[in-house]
């Protein structure tokens, strides 16, 4: 599947799950910022990349929900050391360079693209 | 009043899907609210119903240990009112389940006569992504609903 088929899918999942249109679904758009997605909301888009992409998401795998809340990672909304490195590690599908400059959590881009790099690399590990 | 939209389980295959029943009456107050002389069914109180149906069919899928909110209504297509005297048949599935919930999707029948078609998540609220806590005891399973799902036991057992 090329990046681009990848990208028309994972439109589809965000327009269903978030009740976006079409054209705000743009590769820079922020789930969270601009999408609009709330908790409840990434659950809904896990399911459905699931049931669009035939793969399995293990909990923590896409959305690094644990490492909020973990207080050796995250300390009073800044990302630790530790953290970064845990991030780094564990999500190379997300962009941390703002992060790398400024540690506050919301500098964790978690965008369009975002998504389709993890489906992408998820998808190069099943061949 | 208690704050129960569904009268009985008819079907139960746990962690898979569940049938339940409502049969409404005149007597019930909110019928008469939305328009004068126009008894209806509220559509909120119908989803009410289906969350129910669905809510009690994932929480005992873990053994009610999870407190099972509703979380998202993704999808409500209404295709018919419903009036005094019918009865409305809730047909739940669970369509994928996860660590922190579930996502279910179904349809609200009279008779024939499709009503509704409905698709809603639920959160297990103590698997949530802020790490917030909540009281120990389950407080969303309350004694009512599970007298609904023993009810249906029971009547299965006379029918053996």
């Amino acid at each position: 599947m090329t990046r681009d088929e990848i990208y028309e899918k994972v439109k589809d999942v965000l327009v269903d799950a978030l009740g976006v249109d079409d054209e705000d679904v743009t590769l820079d758009a922020k789930l969270r910022d601009d999408l609009g997605a709330e908790s409840i909301d990434f659950l809904d888009i896990v399911f459905r990349l699931e049931k669009a992409f035939g793969i399995k998401i293990p909990r923590g795998e896409m959305f690094p929900e644990d490492i909020f809340t973990n207080p050796a990672y995250v300390k009073d909304g800044k990302v630790t050391p530790d953290g970064l490195a845990e991030l780094k590690k564990r999500m190379p599908h997300v962009d941390l360079s703002a992060l790398e400059t400024d540690p506050d959590v919301n500098n964790i881009r978690f965008t369009v693209t975002t998504v389709i790099n993890y489906i992408e690399s998820k998808l190069n590990e099943n061949k | 009043m208690r704050w129960i939209w569904i009268d009985k389980f008819t079907a139960f295959e746990p962690r898979k899907s569940a049938t339940a029943i409502k049969n409404v009456s005149l007597a019930e107050e909110h019928l008469h609210d939305l328009y004068p002389d126009f008894p209806i069914v509220p559509h909120s109180l119908i989803i009410e119903g289906m969350a129910q149906t669905a809510g009690i069919l994932v929480g005992q899928a873990n053994d009610f240990a999870e407190k099972v909110i509703l979380a998202k209504i993704s999808r409500a297509t209404f295709h018919r009112l419903v009036r005094p005297g019918e009865t409305l048949t809730f047909n739940a599935r669970i369509d994928q389940m996860a660590e922190h919930g579930a996502a279910t999707s179904g349809t609200v029948t009279v008779g024939e006569d499709l009503v509704a078609e409905m698709e809603i998540m639920f959160s297990h609220i103590d698997q949530n992504m802020s790490g917030m806590q909540f009281p120990e005891h389950n407080f969303v399973f309350t004694e009512q609903f599970a007298s609904l799902l023993n009810s249906y036991k029971d009547s299965l057992k006379v029918l053996l």
